[in-house]
C-alpha cells in the first residue's frame, strides 16, 4: 500500500465517514467533498477564505459527531467552547469584546456551514451567536456588553433569547410574561416556550410584558442569568428533528431582574424585538441552505454509486430531473439569500427580502430534502443513512424563527404599505 | 534566566501545496499527469512541520526567535503559507515560480532552500529545518535528506517526537524506523523530517487567520535565489494501479504452500 493511501487511513477523518456494512446495504466512497458553487457564490477572497475555515472546523468538529446527535438529542457541551476558540461565537461583533467585526454575509456563511455538518449544532449556534449575542451587542449598554459578552463569544457561556410562549407563537406580541415594577428591578412572572439552549443557557435576551394595557408598546427587553431567584427550566423537548438542538420551557416565578439588565428601554422592546427578527432571519436562511447542500452532495454521490439494471441509477432520466430540480432549487435559494445578505451589509435591511430569503430557501431545502430522500430509495428510510436526519431537520425552519405563513403574510403586507394611499 | 541572543532559535518549515488529501485522483485522458482541477491544500506533513514549530515556541517560549514558513510554487501557493501564518508561523517566503512551471523536483528544492538558508544567514540564521517527511503527491521522501547533505548538517528524519535544548543547542529525536523507535541526540543546526505521529495540527481559528492578513510574505525569484528548478525526469506514463482482482481462501497449510510455489514465491535462504 502506497504511502498515500496509508496516510488517508489514518490521518484524521475530515471528510464524511464511510458508512459502516449493514447486510445488503452498499456503502459508497465521496469522490467529492461538495458540489458548493463556489463559482456562482461570488464570494470575495476574504469571504472564500473565511468560509474554508469554517468548512474545515464543520467537517472536523462537527460533521463526525451529526449522526450521534441527533440519535442521543444532545447537545456535546464541549462544542461550544471550541467554537468560541475558533472565533464562530463573536462573528458580527466587536473585537475589544473578543469578536470579529465582519459583516451578516460572513455570519451567514458559517451558519450554512455548520449547517451543512449537523442541522442540530447550526440552529443551537444560530441562536447563541445571533438572536442573543447579536441582540445584546446590537441593544446593550457599555457595561451590559463588558460583563455578558466576552463569555459568551469564548463559549464559556451559552446564550439564548425567549419570545414565544405557549398561547403566543405568530402573535408574539400577545405574550403574557409579565414583568412588575418592583424596588430596585422587576419580578416576572409567566412562561416562554419552544426556547433553543433553554437547557443550558446561562445567559438569556427575554421579552416581557411591563405594561400589559398597552399591548406591543409594553414590551421590554432583558438580560436574564440563569442564576436570577425564581428562573426554571422544564424538561428538555423531545423533538421530530432538530435533536441535539437542545429546547425547552422556560418557568418564571417571581423572578428578580435587577434594574440595570433593561436591554434597550423600558416598553420600547417591541423595536428591539421586531429589528433583530430580520438579521435573525438572513442569518438562519444559512440553515437550510446549509441542509440543501448536505442533501444534495449526498444524494448525488448516491446515485452514481448505486446500480440497478446494469447502471448507475443516476443516468435513468427521471433520476436525472431529480438532480437537476435539486441542483437548480439550492442554487436559486442561495443566489437569493446571498443578494439579500450583501444589501443587510451594505446598510440596507429590507424587511420582505429578509423575510423571502428564509421563506423561500427553506419552502426548497424541504422540497430538496424530501427529494434527495427518495433518491436513496429504500436505504433513504434507514436511519443509518443521513438523509433522513436532515429532511427532518429542514421542516424547523417552516415553524422556527417565524412560520411559512407569516412570512408571506409580512411580504404581502410590505406590498400593502407601498399602495397605502389607495387602500 | 533569560536566554542571551545566541542561544535563540530560528526555524525554518518549508511548504508545499499539494492536492488535498482526500481528493479521489483521476488521471488525465493524456496518461501524463493527474486531474490537477481539484481541491489543493497544504501537504498534510508539513502542517504537522508547522505545527511542531509551533509547539516548540509554546513549550520554549522566547528562545525561539522567528518561525518562518518557506513555499516554492505558483500565486496559489501564497494561501498555503497565509495558513501556516493562521497556525503561527511568523513571516512567510514565497519563492515564486510561473504558474505553468512545472513542479519542482526534490534536489531542486533541496537546492533552493539551501539558498534560502544562506540567504538568512546574516540576520535570522535557521538553527532548525522541520520538513514533512514526504510529499503525497510524489511521496518521494528526499527533501530533508538532500537538504542535509547539501548544507552538511545532520538530519534525523521520520521524527515521532522533538525535544530541544535551546540552551544546549542540542535536540533528541524519537525516530520510527522499521524496527521500532530509535533515539538520536542531535546537535543544532539540524534537518528533521516529521512522520504521522509527530502531532496533530490545529485548524487555523478564525481570529489567527484575519491576524495572518498582516504578517509579511517576502516574494523572490529562483533566480535571486541562483537556483535552476528544471525538471531532470521526464514523465513517461501515469496510469492508475492494477483494479485488485478477487483473492481465494485455502484450506490449509499445505495447500497455501502450493499456492505460494505456484505465484513463483520461494522460500528465503536462511
Amino acid at each position: 500500500m502506497s504511502f498515500s493511501s496509508s496516510l488517508r487511513s489514518l490521518t484524521r477523518q475530515r471528510v464524511v465517514p464511510r458508512l459502516r456494512s449493514i447486510t445488503g446495504v452498499q456503502t459508497i466512497q465521496r469522490r467529492h467533498a461538495s458540489f458548493y458553487n463556489v463559482d456562482l457564490a461570488g464570494l470575495t477572497e476574504e469571504q472564500l477564505e473565511f468560509r474554508n475555515a469554517v468548512t474545515e472546523f464543520a467537517q472536523k468538529e462537527v460533521a463526525p459527531r451529526a449522526a450521534d446527535i441527533d440519535r442521543s438529542n444532545n447537545f456535546p457541551s464541549d462544542l461550544w467552547e471550541k467554537m468560541g476558540n475558533m472565533g464562530l461565537l463573536g462573528i458580527t461583533v466587536a473585537p475589544e469584546y473578543g469578536g470579529l467585526q465582519l459583516g451578516y454575509f460572513n455570519h451567514t456563511l458559517a451558519m450554512e456551514e455548520l449547517s451543512r455538518a449537523s442541522g442540530s449544532v447550526a440552529l443551537s449556534y444560530g441562536a447563541h451567536s445571533n438572536l442573543c449575542v447579536n441582540q445584546i451587542h446590537r441593544w446593550g449598554t457599555k457595561a451590559q456588553k463588558e460583563k455578558y459578552l466576552p463569555d459568551l463569544v469564548s463559549g464559556k457561556k451559552v446564550g439564548s433569547l425567549a419570545m414565544s410562549e405557549p398561547e403566543s407563537g405568530s402573535d408574539v406580541v400577545s405574550m403574557k410574561l409579565r414583568a412588575d415594577k418592583v424596588e430596585g428591578g422587576y419580578k416576572l412572572n409567566g412562561n416562554k416556550f419552544w426556547i433553543t439552549n433553554g437547557p443550558t443557557a446561562s445567559t438569556l435576551v427575554v421579552y416581557a410584558k411591563t405594561a400589559p394595557e398597552k399591548g406591543s408598546k409594553g414590551i421590554t427587553a432583558f438580560i436574564i442569568e440563569k442564576t436570577f431567584p425564581g428562573f426554571s427550566t422544564h424538561q428538555k423537548l423531545d423533538k421530530f428533528g432538530m435533536r441535539g438542538s437542545d429546547t425547552c420551557e422556560l418557568v418564571f416565578e417571581d423572578c428578580f431582574v435587577p434594574e440595570e439588565n433593561i436591554l434597550g428601554e423600558v416598553n420600547k422592546g417591541a423595536a428591539v424585538l421586531m429589528s433583530g427578527l430580520d438579521l435573525e432571519r438572513l442569518v438562519l436562511s444559512g440553515g437550510p441552505l446549509g441542509l440543501m447542500q448536505a442533501a444534495f452532495d449526498y444524494a448525488v454521490e448516491y446515485v452514481h454509486d448505486r446500480k440497478q439494471f446494469g447502471q448507475p441509477v443516476g443516468t435513468f432520466q427521471l433520476m436525472q430531473a431529480k438532480v437537476a430540480d435539486m441542483y437548480t432549487k439550492m442554487n436559486a435559494s442561495r443566489s437569493y439569500v446571498y443578494g439579500v445578505a450583501r444589501a443587510c451589509d451594505a446598510g440596507k435591511v429590507s424587511r420582505r427580502d429578509c423575510a423571502g430569503a428564509i421563506l423561500y430557501s427553506t419552502e426548497k431545502a424541504i422540497e430538496v430534502a424530501l427529494e434527495a430522500q427518495q433518491c436513496l430509495g429504500g436505504n433513504g428510510y434507514i436511519n443509518d443513512y443521513p438523509v433522513g436526519r436532515i429532511l427532518r431537520d429542514s421542516r424547523l425552519y417552516a415553524v422556527g424563527a417565524g412560520t411559512q405563513e407569516i412570512r408571506r403574510m409580512l411580504i404581502g403586507r410590505e406590498f400593502n404599505m407601498d399602495f397605502k394611499d389607495r387602500l | 534566566m533569560r536566554p542571551t541572543a545566541s542561544r535563540l532559535l530560528n526555524i525554518l518549515v518549508p511548504v508545499k501545496r499539494t492536492i488535498d488529501y482526500a481528493v479521489k485522483i483521476r488521471v488525465n485522458p493524456d496518461q501524463k499527469g493527474v486531474d490537477l482541477n481539484v481541491k489543493h491544500s497544504m501537504n498534510p506533513f508539513d502542517e504537522i512541520a508547522v505545527e511542531e514549530a509551533v509547539r516548540l515556541r509554546e513549550k520554549l517560549k522566547d528562545a525561539v526567535k522567528s518561525i518562518k514558513v518557506v513555499t516554492i510554487g505558483g500565486t496559489k501557493s501564497q494561501e498555503t503559507l497565509r495558513t501556516a501564518l493562521a497556525m503561527g508561523a511568523d513571516s512567510g517566503i514565497h519563492v515564486s515560480l510561473a504558474d505553468s512551471d512545472p513542479t519542482p523536483e526534490p534536489l531542486g528544492v533541496a537546492k533552493a532552500l539551501r539558498a534560502v538558508i544562506e540567504r538568512e544567514k546574516a540576520k535570522t540564521p535557521v538553527d532548525l529545518v522541520i520538513l514533512g517527511k514526504q510529499a503525497i503527491d510524489d511521496d518521494s521522501s528526499q527533501t530533508g535528506q538532500m537538504l542535509a547533505g547539501l548544507l552538511n548538517w545532520p538530519q534525523a528524519t521520520f521524527a515521532s517526537k522533538l525535544v530541544v535544548d535551546a540552551e544546549k543547542k542540542e535536540a533528541n529525536v524519537t525516530r520510527e524506523i522499521d524496527g521500532g523507535l530509535e533515539e538520536l541526540k542531535c546537535r543544532l543546526p539540524l534537518v528533521v523530517t516529521t512522520d504521522l505521529r509527530l502531532n496533530e495540527p490545529r485548524y487555523a481559528s478564525l481570529p489567527n487567520i484575519m491576524k495572518a492578513k498582516k504578517k509579511p510574505i517576502e516574494k523572490i525569484t529562483p533566480a535571486d535565489l541562483g537556483v535552476d528548478l528544471a525538471p531532470r525526469l521526464e514523465t513517461l506514463k501515469v496510469a492508475e494501479p492494477p483494479k485488485r482482482v478477487g483473492g481465494g481462501k485455502v484450506e490449509n497449510v499445505d495447500q497455501l504452500i502450493e499456492k505460494l510455489k505456484e505465484a513463483g514465491i520461494t522460500a528465503v535462504k536462511a
